[in-house]
């Protein structure tokens, strides 16, 4: 800073770290005690008045002594919370080049609509006769959902892409019983770059899981795929745009391929934000895929969820999606209609027709007896029609909070800017990988990736620098690091997505801090990796302690016996 | 387009330098055929203005909790949340932000949700708790898949008065996962035998309090015999609020506790998103589902908390895992979390006092419409009561009245001879005018 005479007001010569402070404060970032050292037992920031007497009906059930809950008053609670917000890197505090993880922004707007209370304030078990509108949402949400992706179906209720994986491979496994095969087909193929919650959902519901070995190249071959495929094979889970970010060029093939042995194809939708509005997952042979609204419709991640996971279902599997769904008044196909109505019926929307009206088809099914023209809720698989449900996979209907913050994100944006934003996406993640290439290593060779880029650590090699250094080296730049040693298929994954929220000018910013620590690293000055972060909040952590002996809640400390004289 | 910041200049200049002509160039391993040549057949962009009226137009056709005299429970509860919960969880730097895998940027989050595994474990009475779940009937489904671990069998008892569709989420994995599901008889009176159901092939015994008809179940029996049979009691919640007031499961000899937390901090939001509450003993830490967050110390000696004893997990374990499950309910958790606190145990107590208070009143006013029968001995904010004709018929006459008075037991269990039963909740939101307008709803639909 200068005074007025245009000179330095202090000599600069010293550095912070010279100058701790009695508090272990550093200005605005602030030391924050845990809850319960700076809480009280009878402090609240809730003004209640107490119950006049009366005769409890709790039988011999009362509570008795204390539970340990302190309380904070209102402005001790803000602060509270308000610094330890201030610990956390956010998508609003700088670029979050998260791979597979999809960080881009949350528009404002969709927390607002949240918040209607026609929305936030409405009770799953009210009767449906007064809540027409939420079903009419999750209706045309649907609608956008099976025309983005040209699937007939949507199973609307999974709480998150892990649980959609369950519902989608609980829906092959209900075809495959339907039609005799349950004792035999058991196994499911899962190539060794898939997320983890693949496998992990195949056997959870009673699959053998066989993988799928990698290539060179990035791809899942036909062939390699044939030569795993029998009357065993009950499905293939595949991630497509794959986890390496590249598109799977041999997917119709690897579809049909597995149709003609009668197995079915789950696609893992993680990526489905590189290819929504260019093409669609139903064309492309797609017997199951979940959506995850947190990554492709910008639903907040909120610090790891809530998530919404709903997904898209063939022909061949419709009929098993689970309850509840919501039957649109005027379907042509009353009684066999299952959430959402199919694109093709939808063909004849003119662009621009405003999606709120009475949901009105050009051939409206006379209303079912008692019904009226009203949207009905099936919540029992006895009510359901033709369908056979396999179940329920959730109590209520799913995560209206997050439908409606996804069909606020797809009305905003509209077909155009959904195209636009999986092709800025795509063009963004491929701008960092033209920028990068010279100096990191792309393991499968210099090729046009989708909407992120994976480099490897062999340009690593002999430096002293791990995937891992690098990583927090990226935090003192002011970085939210990328996705790291993901996918397991190459060494030392570095997965970066920048997503469409990015401008220019961050990504040659981005390009440019990556393209000096990348020079640092290979001049020798390790470091600057090795101990990094150095500016965080907090140094690296002690993850080995923290597993041996897990401390996972507060406990009072132990009185401190009086010093003997 | 307000969300995207390239301009056409920009994706010029940008393609140039990525050395394609055009950005069809970087989809080229679509199959061509497979490539759509135009945007798909749905409406154009639109403004904020547009999209708010649109939407609000939606949310008008429905009837708001808080614009009528409100009574509607059975697993979801109408509560009165702070001013500043909201605000504090749209907090860019936690509303933004991921899960915590890089604790040196993430200590907010790792923070509070230490905070919040103490403060379920304090709630539910029990040693540990994980950093929650999707919702009560998904952690419901996870309870009894570790159970099935800790105790190597495969057979679950769910008790009558468990919230059906818990169990039928339950019954719905097992069914999958080829596990067996013993389900007892909807109980509307707490009166079944759960001991006789208990043998040495049972895995656990899932038992709601309060229960589904709102009555409050002593679990100390059922406790001491699963134990006595090497079997595990799982024991469920749907009103986190009653713990503030009822004995926890965790003094009741429950092994897991299990419950949906929306009532602290969540808004009812037609189901969800809502947050599942999970704790258990210390020994049975390492089949617990879920994430865990731990304290520990950097490299400077400082405390900070991580994301632990991930190696049950799916990202590392993959088909070995303990759960498939990815994410918790991070944000959920945090409303929680922050509301618990404004409350602090006072106001935990006294506000689950209030909720009892105002559903003792509510039971005799009720009580007392000619025809209408309170089924309960105890409850804690909710109960049922038989009517004389079918339930589903009187709730849509009270709509039609203006007030929205309960969940139809045959609404949950459409074929189990029913009808006439009404499960009816009253919590800190109702005034008196609101009891006695339903009270007088009632006599009027009935007459």
């Amino acid at each position: 800073m200068l005074n007025r005479q245009g000179r330095p007001t202090a000599s600069n010569e010293t550095r912070a770290a010279d100058h701790p402070t009695f508090t272990g404060n550093r200005a605005l970032q602030q030391e924050e005690p845990l809850l319960f050292e700076i809480g009280r037992l009878d402090a609240t920031g809730v003004d209640l008045d107490e119950p006049e007497d009366f005769a409890p009906r709790l039988g011999t059930l009362e509570r008795k002594g204390a539970i340990g809950l302190p309380g904070l008053t209102e402005p001790e609670a803000m602060r509270h919370y308000v610094r330890l917000s201030q610990k956390n890197f956010g998508i609003d505090t700088g670029l979050f080049p998260l791979g597979s993880c999809t960080m881009k922004h949350n528009a404002r707007l969709n927390e607002r609509v949240a918040r209607l209370p026609g929305i936030g304030d409405i009770h799953p078990l009210q009767p449906t006769s007064t809540v027409q509108g939420a079903l009419e949402l999750m209706s045309e949400l649907a609608r956008y959902l099976t025309t983005l992706t040209g699937m007939p179906a949507v199973a609307l209720s999974p709480k998150a892409g892990a649980h959609g994986e369950m519902l989608g491979m609980m829906a092959i496994k209900a075809a495959i019983e339907a039609k005799g095969e349950g004792a035999t087909r058991k196994t499911v193929l899962v190539p060794d770059s898939a997320h983890g919650t693949n496998p992990a959902t195949a056997a959870l519901i009673g699959f053998a899981v066989k993988p799928v070995p990698a290539r060179d190249d990035g791809w899942v071959h036909v062939d390699d795929m044939r030569s795993l495929l029998g009357p065993d094979v009950a499905a293939v889970m595949l991630t497509n745009p794959n986890t390496c970010g590249l598109f799977e060029p041999q997917i119709v093939e690897i579809a049909k391929a597995l149709h003609e042995v009668g197995a079915y194809f789950y696609c893992d939708g993680a990526n489905f934000n590189a290819i929504v509005g260019k093409t669609r997952p139903g064309d492309l042979g797609v017997d199951a895929m979940h959506i995850n609204l947190h990554k492709t419709f910008s639903t907040p991640h909120g610090g790891g969820g809530p998530g919404a996971g709903p997904v898209v279902l063939s022909e061949r599997l419709a009929a098993y999606a689970p309850v509840p769904f919501v039957r649109a008044p005027s379907s042509p196909l009353a009684g066999e209609d299952r959430l959402a109505r199919s694109a093709s019926e939808e063909g004849g929307r003119a662009e621009g027709t405003p999606v709120v009206s009475s949901g009105a088809t050009p051939t409206p099914a006379p209303p079912r007896k008692g019904e009226g023209n009203a949207f009905q809720l099936v919540e029992h698989a006895g009510d359901a029609g033709g369908a056979e449900p396999l179940g329920r996979i959730t109590a209520f209907h799913g995560q209206m909070g997050m439908y409606v913050r996804a069909l606020s994100y797809m009305l905003s944006h509209g077909a155009d800017g959904m195209r636009q934003a999986s092709e800025d996406a795509v063009l963004n993640a491929n701008y960092v990988r033209a920028g990068l290439a010279d100096l990191m290593s792309l393991p499968f060779g210099d090729k046009p990736c989708m909407h992120e880029v994976l480099f490897d650590d062999a340009w690593l090699k002999d430096t002293g620098v791990t995937t891992l250094d690098f990583a927090k080296a990226m935090i003192d730049e002011g970085y939210h690091p990328m996705t790291m040693y993901f996918p397991l298929v190459v060494h030392g994954a570095m997965l970066i997505e920048p997503t469409e929220s990015e401008s220019k000018a961050s990504l040659d910013l981005f390009v440019a801090a990556l393209r000096d620590l990348a020079f640092a690293a290979k001049r020798g000055e390790a470091e600057r990796f090795t101990g990094a972060p150095y500016h965080a909040p907090r140094r690296r952590l002690d993850e080995t302690r923290a597993a041996r002996q897990p401390i996972l809640k507060w406990t009072p400390p132990a009185p401190v016996a009086e010093a003997a004289e | 387009m307000r969300y995207l910041p390239l301009s056409d200049e920009d994706r010029g200049e940008m393609l140039a330098r990525v050395g394609v002509a055009n950005i069809d160039d970087l989809f080229a391993d679509v199959p061509k055929d497979k490539l759509l040549k135009a945007p798909p057949d749905l409406p154009r962009r639109k403004g904020e203005l547009e999209v708010e009226r649109i939407l609000a137009r939606m949310a008008a056709r429905n009837v708001a909790a808080s614009s009528v005299p409100f009574f509607v429970g059975a697993g979801a509860y109408k509560h009165h949340i702070p001013a500043s919960v909201d605000h504090l969880i749209q907090r860019s730097e936690f509303l933004t932000s991921y899960t915590p895998y890089q604790p040196e940027i993430s200590q907010g989050t790792l923070q509070y949700l230490f905070e919040f595994q103490t403060q379920v474990a304090n709630l539910a009475a029990m040693e540990v708790a994980n950093a929650s779940m999707y919702d009560g009937s998904t952690g419901t489904a996870e309870a009894v898949l570790m159970a099935h671990r800790v105790t190597k069998r495969r057979k679950a008892v769910l008790s009558g008065g468990l919230h059906p569709q818990y169990a039928e989420v339950v019954r719905t994995l097992s069914r999958m996962a080829g596990d067996e599901v013993v389900s007892l008889p909807p109980d509307v009176t707490a009166a079944e035998d759960l001991l006789a159901a208990i043998d040495d092939t049972v895995s656990c015994v899932v038992v709601q309090t309060p229960d589904v008809f709102g009555n409050l179940r002593d679990l100390r029996a059922v406790a001491e015999k699963a134990h006595r049979h090497g079997a595990l009691l799982v024991a469920v919640f749907t009103e986190a609020v009653s713990l503030g007031l009822v004995t926890p499961p965790g003094d009741m000899g429950a092994d897991i506790v299990v419950g949906e937390g929306q009532s602290i901090g969540v808004p009812l939001s037609f189901g969800g998103p809502y947050v599942g509450l999970f704790a258990t003993r210390q020994k049975y830490l390492r089949q617990m589902p879920g994430r865990l967050c731990g304290e520990t110390v950097d490299a400077e000696g400082r405390r900070g908390f991580v994301l632990t004893l991930s190696t049950r997990e799916q990202h590392i374990r993959r088909d070995k895992a303990t759960s498939n499950i990815c994410t918790n309910s991070g944000l959920c958790c945090l409303a929680f979390t922050i509301h618990m606190t404004l409350l602090g145990e006072a106001g935990l107590k006294r506000l689950a006092r209030i909720n009892h208070a105002n559903a003792v009143k509510l039971a005799g006013m009720l009580g007392e419409v000619r025809g209408v029968e309170v089924l309960n001995d105890t409850f804690f904010n909710e109960f049922t009561i038989r009517l004389p004709r079918p339930a589903a018929e009187v709730v849509e006459a009270l709509a039609r009245r203006g007030v929205l008075g309960g969940v139809p037991a045959s609404r949950l269990l459409p074929s189990a001879g029913l009808d006439d039963l009404l499960v009816v909740a009253s919590t800190e939101v109702n005034t008196d005018e609101d009891r006695t307008a339903f009270a007088a709803a009632l006599k009027g639909a009935l007459a």
